[in-house]
């Protein structure tokens, strides 16, 4: 069993439109949305969802306004300016008030108040789900909007994805990872045995991926390059693929711009489901590349050869 | 006026109207900052060209444990158990600090009881201004392997300089870095791609901005298909939609070559001068 990550750096290049894709491709999988803060693949697998659990993790900080005096030494030793004098009509009865989205659950507050009229309040920040797809079981998750911990959250969705492969004897976990370089993508990388970027011919998709690949070579993680929508900018692409070349990245397709991939949303269908012709090729090439390099074959493909450029 | 452009699903087109809003207000005579705060990809650079003169380190301070003291005062294990974040581990005589999980909070220094914890910083990131054009950008830079984004987006935010009109390009997603970024936000104007995707992560987007009770408008963005949807469920939360703007090739090629769309698709000037003259003139939800 192999885990593949499909993450980007830059947001919007594809990823979770060619981890759907890839995954119809792939037939024996478990899906992972570890894009928590905003999943969409449910969008388009339309899930049965066969069990729902809460996420109850990290804390935020309460004040008991019956204890409290008003004195305000929360607020001095607050880091995330999360506590506030409270500005309401009665406020002589909460003088302070803790604002949950800021609040880290730190408990600085609590060591300081001479009263102990601070307490900590598990903190509810969402629910993860395991379900039946057309594709292969899903497990997926929905961080409450302006939620925390999500690097937790996504753990939890791997680890779930992980045992479930395991118990159905399925050969690949494949993970839709987040934008960005922080927590939950760093949570979503972590010991995978592949990480496939999908990035984009532009400026933004070149520094973007720059900083993806940093960070998958400070974690030692196989990498591989998809360039998407790479017929905008074909010298930009180029570009994209000599410099991802030269940091030790394997070049594993290209896909071409394709109206399939909004339609695919519309329909509710992966672009794999819907898609004829060229762009097929491309997603084709694609898989045929990257399971290879997962999981070997015994006429390996020349890898470090740009894939045809065919227009 | 601060104005946070933000979006929910990455890829909506923060960037591309956040740096025309930018450049607008300045054109219009509007002294004129500009801040990145996505700081795990910032991208404003890459179109406004900023000349940086200044660069600091982002610093998080973590603890340093005087082991002599506290052993002299027997090793209580106090500051393990009010560490949240599991950054401090007390195994029987020694304390041992894991920098990367810590927050910087100071809890633990508030209960050791023999005053045996300072605090030391740690570099988490970078913070780089300078001229763009006529505009002041600054822009953040997460470490790479740093987990934690939200003391780069509050040091951004504090060398943010005084204008007339402030931008601030938001990281994308609803979590604690978006947060950090709208949180006092005079106006948020929130880009939906007008997809399935793009409506779905629009929806938690505005759910967040709401709960931090911030003016909130929307533009749709690369627009090739009906949206009705979108604009009924925008009608029902009272969320003004300011623009609609067609997904065309033309914006994506000038994009792709590293020019900004506003400088060579006049339809497209059009439409972000008069969302400027909306954004800050109108009145907001």
């Amino acid at each position: 069993m192999k885990e593949l990550v499909v993450i980007s750096g830059k947001g919007g290049t594809g990823k979770t439109s060619l981890a759907g894709a890839l995954a119809t491709l792939a037939g024996s999988v478990v899906l992972a949305d570890c894009d928590v803060d905003a999943s969409d693949l449910p969008i388009i697998l339309q899930p049965q969802i066969r069990q729902c659990h809460d996420f109850v993790q990290g804390h935020y900080a309460l004040i008991n306004n019956a204890t409290c005096v008003g004195c305000g030494a929360c607020q001095g030793v607050c880091r995330f300016d999360a506590i506030a004098a409270s500005t309401a009509k009665n406020s002589i009865y909460h003088p302070f008030a803790v604002d949950p989205l800021v609040c880290e659950g730190c408990g600085a507050c609590l060591q300081i108040c001479p009263l102990d009229a601070i307490s900590l309040q598990p903190r509810h920040a969402g629910q993860w789900f395991i379900s039946d797809t057309p594709i292969g079981p899903l497990v997926h998750a929905r961080l409450n909007p302006g939620g925390q911990n999500s690097g937790k959250l996504v753990s939890l969705v791997r680890q779930h994805a992980n045992k479930i492969a395991k118990e159905r004897c399925l050969d690949l976990v494949l993970i839709d990872g987040s934008p960005g370089i922080g927590c939950p993508v760093i949570a979503s990388v972590a010991r995978a045995d592949g990480v496939l970027i999908v990035t984009e011919p532009t400026p933004s998709g070149l520094h973007d991926m720059m900083r993806v690949i940093e960070l998958t070579r400070h974690f030692r993680l196989p990498t591989m390059l998809c360039v998407n929508r790479w017929d905008i900018n074909s010298q930009q692409t180029e570009a994209i693929e000599v410099s991802a070349r030269n940091s030790g990245v394997k070049l594993a397709g290209r896909v071409r711009v394709d109206g399939v991939f909004n339609a695919a949303q519309r329909q509710r269908r992966t672009v794999a489901q819907i898609a004829v012709g060229p762009v097929m090729e491309d997603i084709r090439q694609l898989w045929s590349n990257v399971s290879t390099r997962l999981f070997g074959a015994a006429t390996a493909p020349a890898y470090d050869t740009p894939p045809r450029s065919a227009s | 006026m601060k104005i946070a452009i933000a979006s929910g699903k990455g890829g909506a087109g923060k960037t591309t109207v956040a740096t025309s809003m930018a450049s607008i207000s300045h054109q219009r005579g509007f002294s004129t900052a500009f801040l990145d705060c996505d700081v795990e990809e910032p991208n404003g650079h890459l179109y406004l060209h900023p000349v940086f003169d200044h660069r600091e380190p982002v610093l998080v301070p973590v603890p340093v444990v005087d082991e002599a003291a506290c052993r002299a005062a027997g090793t209580c294990g106090q500051c393990g158990k009010v560490c949240q974040f599991s950054a401090i581990i007390c195994i029987l005589d020694s304390v041992r600090v894991n920098a990367e999980l810590c927050h910087g909070c100071g809890a633990c220094l508030l209960a050791c009881p023999a005053q045996a914890i300072k605090e030391k910083p740690h570099p988490v990131g970078m913070v780089e201004s300078g001229l763009a054009g006529g505009i002041q950008f600054v822009h953040g830079l997460l470490d790479i392997g740093q987990a934690m984004a939200t003391p780069v987006i509050r040091a951004v935010k504090r060398s943010m300089p005084s204008a007339d009109v402030v931008v601030l390009d938001a990281p994308p997603g609803t979590t604690c870095p978006t947060v950090e970024t709208l949180r006092d936000a005079d106006k948020v104007l929130l880009v939906a791609e007008a997809t399935p995707f793009g409506f779905h992560d629009f929806t938690l987007a505005a759910q967040m901005v709401q709960s931090l009770k911030r003016p909130l408008w929307a533009m749709l963005n690369r627009v090739d298909g009906p949206v009705d949807d979108i604009l009924a469920w925008c009608g029902q939360q009272r969320i003004p939609v300011l623009t609609q703007v067609a997904d065309r090739r033309d914006v994506a090629e000038a994009c792709s070559r590293g020019q900004m769309p506003l400088d060579c698709v006049p339809q497209f000037r059009t439409q972000m001068m008069e969302l400027f003259a909306k954004l800050v003139s109108g009145e907001a939800k």
